[in-house]
């Protein structure tokens, strides 16, 4: 296990300059994601048109692995339907933490596929698709109590 | 990178020699030689508490206070035993004082319902200070939940120091309980805390420390220290995980109800009355950790056989050389440098976040801790989410704070 496999150049990349960081006014949903194991804290702010995923930004502050995730998926989700983005909340999961699972068609979110060989990082990876799939099953405005990958 | 001739000449703790009293210091991790800088957390164990419990578990294990059989009375001398080592080594009056329990956050929940919750009336204060780790916040809120009582803080200073006018300017008339660290486990901070007792004393408070950083690093005489309670665990002090000990004060615990009720703990029970037991079996309800107080007591006898005014020495030297050696990385920022610390290092690298640097140091065979090391209003007041924490015990060598900050040094180019 090297640790480049964790720490791609993707993820390198992301990390540096993470992509849609900052407020997104007005929004339509904002909701809280917690780590309290590190104590990685994000917020994710949604713009929704014609049930789409019209614009999508997050900041706060969190480990490489938690701003590339964060970064790669909001690139990612930007213009998906709900449905569409909860389809692919469930296979970046299953990418996350079932090794039988194909990075195949996930395009840059691939990367992420080498958070499964460092199973105490999952969480770190996994809470700014927590955080969205929680904005994604809430009335389409206002805040939302935290979420917790606890 | 300073070499090895640079550092301070030391006298006389062999390094080596200690370390082969703990065989998992021989262990590679990713392939490389364990460096374990977590001792804050946990510390290892020798191969005398090792082969104690072994020899117990083996040979010896029965219930205790029970039986008239030999087995029975084996075990029962090994853990009676175990409670006598660490009533010398806490220099407390008489074992009636030593509670054993599962460790230091056991030790502060039993003082805070079982002496505190019958105490505290509405608008009484129970005052602790900025720097607690959690096991010292969240009981005493609870209790002042339940009685309507107030917690109030005494605040650190910019280096985390804890200042004993600043604590003298909270005690209030009804102050009814003082609770501090003796060491902070996320700065390394050593509070003053035998002036902070005296002066609680002087105004009739109640006093418990909390030991569980420091009974690894310095020698705790509890009668010189004054205070009411000392909670420490002894998983920090090389023995096994779910033992540990709160010493109180006779007159104080005898005052205590039970704060667990069954057997162990009673004389005679009826359904109508029950009476309970001697100190310290009334607050020792049930069978307990018999291997891991055996483990204890072993550990003890393990620090009196070492030369820990050469030990300690050798903690202190390894403290200011990973000062020395990580204050000089100009990205890194160490958090918490009062005059006074225990042999720990907590910092923040610029544009590594501390989990980052600890799985990538952790490829590198090197151990630390990374987090909020379960004192939230500590990283809140530093303004950070979390530090990575280097916490050294006399086995620590001087190569393995150079080891950790060349990787230091690796993740940081890796990341930034």
């Amino acid at each position: 296990m090297d640790i480049k496999d964790l720490y791609r150049d993707v993820i390198l990349d992301h990390n540096r300059r993470p992509r849609n960081f900052g407020p997104l006014e007005p929004a339509d949903v904002s909701v809280e994601g917690f780590n309290p194991l590190c104590g990685d804290r994000l917020t994710l702010r949604l713009r929704m048109a014609d049930g789409k995923i019209a614009d999508i930004r997050f900041d706060g502050q969190g480990c490489a692995i938690s701003t590339a995730s964060a970064s790669l998926m909001t690139e990612a989700v930007k213009g998906l339907t709900r449905p569409q983005a909860l389809e692919l909340f469930d296979r970046v999961h299953r990418l996350l933490t079932d090794d039988s699972a194909s990075p195949e068609d996930l395009g840059k979110l691939a990367a992420l596929s080498g958070v499964r060989e460092f199973p105490v990082r999952v969480k770190c990876a996994s809470l700014c698709w927590h955080t969205l799939a929680s904005a994604l099953h809430s009335p389409a405005a206002g805040d939302l109590p935290a979420v917790s990958t606890e | 990178m300073s070499s090895v001739a640079a550092r301070d000449p030391r006298p006389c703790f062999d390094v080596q020699a200690a370390r082969r009293e703990f065989p998992i210091l021989q262990r590679m991790v990713h392939g490389k030689p364990l460096a374990y800088l977590d001792n804050g957390a946990s510390a290892q164990r020798p191969s005398a508490v090792i082969d104690a419990v072994d020899d117990y578990e083996r040979r010896h294990h029965a219930n205790i206070h029970r039986g008239v059989h030999t087995l029975s009375q084996e075990a029962t001398a090994l853990y009676e035993g175990a409670r006598d080592s660490l009533v010398r080594f806490i220099n407390a009056r008489s074992r009636h004082e030593l509670v054993f329990v599962r460790g230091t956050t056991e030790a502060i929940n039993l003082v805070a319902q079982s002496f505190a919750r019958p105490l505290l009336k509405a608008g009484d204060e129970v005052l602790i200070t900025h720097l607690e780790h959690h096991a010292n916040i969240v009981p005493w809120q609870i209790v002042c939940e339940q009685t309507g009582a107030k917690l109030r803080v005494v605040p650190m200073d910019a280096n985390g120091e804890i200042h004993v006018e600043s604590a003298e300017a909270l005690f209030s008339q009804r102050t009814r309980l003082f609770a501090c660290a003796h060491v902070s486990n996320a700065l390394g901070t050593v509070l003053p805390v035998r002036r902070l007792v005296a002066a609680a004393k002087a105004r009739g408070i109640v006093t418990l420390v909390d030991g569980a950083q420091a009974v690894a690093h310095a020698a705790v005489d509890v009668q010189e220290l004054g205070c009411d309670f000392y909670a420490f665990s002894g998983h920090k002090m090389f023995a096994p995980t779910g033992i540990g000990v709160l010493y109180g004060r006779e007159a104080l615990l005898e005052r205590m109800p039970p704060w667990q009720g069954g057997g162990d703990m009673i004389l005679t029970v009826s359904f109508e009355k029950t009476t309970y037991n001697a100190l310290p079996y009334k607050f020792e309800a049930g069978t307990p950790n018999i291997s891991g107080a055996v483990g204890l007591g072993a550990a003890v006898e393990f620090l009196r056989g070492l030369d820990l005014k050469a030990a300690h020495a050798h903690e202190h030297a390894l403290l200011e050389y990973s000062t020395r050696i990580l204050g000089g990385l100009d990205y890194l920022r160490i958090i918490g440098t009062a005059s006074a610390k225990a042999s720990l290092v907590s910092f923040v690298v610029a544009g590594v976040h501390p989990h980052d640097l600890g799985t990538i140091l952790d490829q590198d065979g090197i151990a630390i801790r990374t987090g909020h090391h379960c004192a939230m209003p500590v990283m809140e007041f530093f303004k950070v989410p979390a530090t990575a924490r280097a916490s050294f015990a006399f086995y620590n060598t001087f190569e393995e704070i150079d080891r950790l900050a060349a990787a230091i040094a690796r993740a940081r180019s890796l990341l930034t």
